[in-house]
Parts: structure tokens; sequence; C-alpha cells
């Protein structure tokens, strides 16, 4: 009996288990292996009580087969080892459960570690905005950074709002995702994606410059795409955008780069990584202004042109139309052609 | 025999992780003696019918609804924190902007979902905030706050929608919506503040605010700018 025991089962403790199910094996075993779970004194007790309950559960399927199989299998048979593959999932659903739970509560304990780079006042942030569109001609010196995420953060999430507001006055229809998923994973996209590749060519091109400082930085140049996007959104004129892009994504992206330079030593260094940065910075404000800009376009150029057809018409062809955008015509064509079938 | 067996058991070395004080409050719940909480209570609860155990929820969360209408300081709404009530006005606020379709038909599926996730992660990445900001309020008290808070704008939704009923689309109706929806977002940010800014440092209230604001400025230009399906 004993010897059987210990086959079924690689860990001896899943003894204590099979006590459950074979009620009638012999005491002795029994009391051994009992001695076994009470033993170690450090156990949790609700775990214990959690993994009672799983293998009641266990015990009741097993009960089920035994009605089934009768009493021949006891030694190798099949419950013992459904009785011990049962375990073993219940036994890994269970850790892998405190683990996910464990991790997520040392993620919320673990705030206390990001909390330095929140510490900042209302007016520090103030003049750190205002800054960011001040370049500064000193580069024998290098210039300050504030390590600080609470500025990038809130910009990077007006941003997102800015974008929201876009692209629905746009009407820009996304099959995959939803627009609030793809306005976060741009803006954030951008901003950390952006910092790591500058950090990473800063690092190429020995700049004195960390992470944190480059997530700073590349954050607060931000406020110069926020102003631009959310001023442009509002009012549509070609003329102004242009403008607004470069007096001030020129200064922010001016200040970033003058601070990079002041930062790095050498003329190759500085013109490789202030021109990726720069051109960066400034292709990303053109692409976040006419990636939801110019569908307006298409539909005002639709609905200036002759044998106007209604506005829900045109908005349902919009799919279409995006696809062909430089030939509106063709969507107003479309438009009136379904107009007449129907 | 206990050590020797233990070095080879999987089982055991789930457990042997487990640091003795998380081991204490389960001991601890086991100690207490049942007499001690209040028998009769939780007999009540266990008698009575659904419809009273419903009919006192309710009563709860429309105790904290008169909270959120007059913002006065009040402890209240922190004290006993329920997020029943943000879950009954965010759905209410989803399926009431569920019906628009400002650009095409498949945009009905993603604006409930939509609604629903810009309401809950927005509480939590203000949460967040104010807790790295140095706040003392406990993570759920502000998502309660911050939910409840909604209440404004959820009563604007509707009025607009009363509105869009009544008025076909014109200027006059978009202006009358502007006011409702501005009035309510004004609303709704101070009742939040007014809540919430107690347990910020005093010099950093703006940082908080910030983000509250932008918060209900998304849901209400959501508000605006929703259009009935024809």
């Amino acid at each position: 009996m004993s010897e059987g025991n210990k086959n079924t089962n690689t860990e001896p403790w899943g003894g204590f288990d099979d006590n459950l199910i074979q009620r009638g094996g012999s005491a002795v075993i029994d009391m051994e292996n009992m001695d076994d779970t009470s033993g170690s004194s450090f156990e949790d007790v609700g775990e214990m009580h959690q993994r009672m309950k799983d293998e009641e559960e266990v015990t009741a399927e097993a009960a089920a087969t035994e009605e089934e199989g009768g009493e021949d299998g006891e030694f190798l048979g099949m419950k013992g080892i459904k009785g011990q593959l049962g375990r073993q999932v219940a036994d890994e659903v269970w850790r892998a459960g405190k683990r996910q739970a464990s991790k997520a509560f040392n993620l919320y304990a673990n705030i206390d570690i990001l909390r330095p780079y929140f510490d900042v006042e209302p007016i520090q942030v103030r003049n750190r905005l205002i800054e960011s569109l001040i370049p500064v001609r000193m580069i024998n010196f290098p210039q300050k950074v504030a390590g600080e995420l609470y500025g990038p953060m809130m910009l990077v999430f007006t941003l997102v709002a800015i974008l929201l507001h876009g692209m629905k006055t746009s009407g820009t229809v996304i099959r995959e995702g939803t627009l609030m998923g793809t306005a976060i994973g741009t803006c954030f996209g951008y901003w950390l994606g952006v910092s790591s590749f500058i950090y990473f060519l800063a690092y190429l091109c020995n700049a004195q410059i960390t992470m944190l400082q480059m997530l700073s930085l590349l954050g607060y140049g931000l406020f110069s795409h926020c102003v631009v996007l959310f001023v442009t959104y509002s009012v549509h004129f070609h003329s102004l955008f242009y403008l607004l892009w470069l007096v001030f994504g020129g200064l922010s992206t001016l200040r970033m780069v003058a601070v990079l330079i002041s930062r790095t030593v050498g003329q190759t260094p500085r013109l490789i990584l202030c021109g990726t940065l720069a051109a960066l910075h400034m292709l990303f404000l053109l692409y976040l202004h006419f990636a939801y800009h110019k569908i307006v376009e298409g539909i005002l150029d639709t609905l200036e042109g002759p044998n106007v057809p209604p506005i829900q018409r045109v908005a349902r062809d919009l799919p279409n139309a995006i696809t062909v955008l430089n030939a509106t015509g063709k969507a107003l064509a479309a438009g009136a052609d379904a107009i007449l079938t129907q | 025999m206990a050590e020797v067996d233990e070095a080879n058991k999987p089982l055991f070395a789930g457990l042997s992780d487990v640091s003795i004080s998380e081991d204490i409050p389960v001991e601890g719940d086991i100690a207490v003696p049942v007499t001690s909480r209040g028998a009769d209570d939780e007999f009540s609860t266990l008698d009575e019918p659904v419809k009273d155990t419903i009919l006192r929820d309710l009563k709860a969360v429309g105790n904290k609804f008169v909270h959120v209408m007059y913002p006065k300081k009040s402890s209240a709404l922190l004290r006993d924190w329920d997020l029943w009530g943000p879950l009954l006005l965010c759905v209410t606020l989803a399926l009431l902007l569920q019906g628009g379709s400002a650009d095409s038909k498949e945009d009905g599926g993603p604006q409930f979902a939509e609604v629903f996730v810009i309401i809950w992660f927005g509480s939590v990445i203000i949460t967040l905030n104010s807790k790295l900001l140095g706040g003392t309020i406990s993570f759920f008290q502000s998502l309660c706050v911050l939910g409840y808070c909604i209440l404004p704008l959820t009563v604007a939704m509707l009025v607009c929608r009363l509105v869009l009923l009544l008025v076909s689309s014109g200027t006059a109706s978009f202006v009358v919506r502007l006011i409702i929806v501005t009035a309510s977002f004004g609303w709704a940010t101070f009742a939040s503040t007014a809540f919430l800014a107690d347990s910020q440092p005093v010099n950093r209230k703006a940082l908080v605010v910030y983000p509250v604001f932008l918060f209900y400025f998304v849901i209400g230009w959501m508000i605006l700018t929703f259009s009935p399906s024809p």
C-alpha cells in the first residue's frame, strides 16, 4: 500500500490527497501523511484551506470514477493519476493567481519609487512650459534639464485629448481599434519611442544626457504640438498652420537642439543627434496635423462642388473616399450614383 | 521528517515563499469570535427581502448623488465609498451616447466601450497622479468621487437628448447645448475638487486639478458633439 502510494505520487506530500480519496487505506500511512502536512507549522492557513477546497473537488471527481472503475485500480489506477493531475492544475492556477495579485500589489506599492519624479510646484511647471519655447544660445556649458515627469505626462494626455478632438471632427474612421487607443498609442509611442531612440543615439554620440532628462526634454517639447494642434484643429487655415508650425514647432525644436548641442562634443555627433531630433519633431507635428485634417478638406471640397448630395450620404462614403482621397471628385460621383440607384 | 520532505516538495515551495506577515491577517480572522460581529445585523440582511436590500443600497447611492449636487465640504462621499453609483452613471452615459451616428454605422460599437474606457481609465490615471503628487486619499475613494462627479454631465446628456428631440439641430440648439454642457462641466470639476482638494498638499492643488479638468472636458466635449442618428 505504501509502495503504491509512493509510486503514484511524485510528491510525497501528495499522499494527503490520497488519504481523502482512498478512505479504505491503512491507518498507519494516513497518520504518517497527516503528520507531514501538519508538521510544518509555517504554512499559510488560508492557502491550506484553499487547497483543501480544491482537493474536495478532486475527491468528488475521483469518487465518481471510483464507482465506475471499481476497486481494481487502487494502486496504479486512474484516480491516482487524475487526482494528481487535478491537484497539479489547481496548484498551478492558484500559484499563477497569487503571482498576478502580488505583482499588481507590488506595482501599486512601488508608486513611491516614482514619486520623486512628480515632485513639482505649479509655478515650476508653468516656468518650464514657457522655457520649452525659449531656445537658449549657450553651447559651451551643459544646460540644465530638470528630470521631472509630471509636465510631460500631462502634456501627453493633453495631446491625446486634442488628437481625439481632431479625429472626431475630421471623421477619421479606424478599422482596427478605437480612436482613443490610436490617440494614446500615437502620443505615448512618439514620446517613449523617440526618447529612447534619441537616447540611444546620444549614447552612440557620447552626449551627456540621461534617459529621464531625455523624456523630460521631449515631453516639454510636446507643448508646442499641443498649442499648434489645438489652434489649427479649431481654425482651418493652411497658411496659419504653416506659420504656427514654423514658429512654435521651430522654437521648441530649437530649444531641444540647443540643449543637446550644449551636452555634446564634436561637430558630427552634434549634427547627427540634432538633425535626427529636429526632423522627427517637426515631421511628427506635420503628420499629426495632416493625418487627421486632410479628410476634412476632402469633405469640404466635396461639399463645395456642384450637385451637393446630402451630408449623411457623403459621410457614409467616407471609408471609400479615404482610399482615393486625392480624387475627391470620384467620391462625389460615387455618392451621386448611389443616390440615383436608390 | 517534515524538513526532509520540504526540500523536495513543489507544493511547499509555494508555501515557503509566503512571508509570515501575510499569515497574520488570516490567523486573526479565524481568531475573531463570531459573536463580536453584530449578530442581529447579519441576520437582518439575511432575512430581509431582496427589495429592501436593493432599496437601501439605492438610497445610499441617491444620498451621494445629493452630495454631488450640493458640493459642500463633507466626507460622506469619501468615508463610505462604493463603486455602484459610478458604474450606474457610467453605463447610463455610455448608453445615452450609444445611439449617435456621427461618422458611420460601425461607430455604434466602439462608442459604448470608448466611453466606458475613458471614464475608468481616466479616473485611474487621475488617482495615480494624485497619489504621485503626495495625496493622502485612498485609491478607491478617489475613484468613487470621480465617478460620482460625472452626475452633472450625465444630467446634461439627458437634457441634450431632450433638446435634440424637441428642436431640430441648428445654431439655437447648439448654443443651448453648449451652455448646458459648459455649466455641467464646471459643476463636475468644482464638485470633484471640493472633495479631493482636502487630501492634497496645499500648494499643489492646481497640479491635481488639471487632469481632472481635462478628464471632464473630454467627456463634456463628447456630449456636446453627440448627434443622434436620423
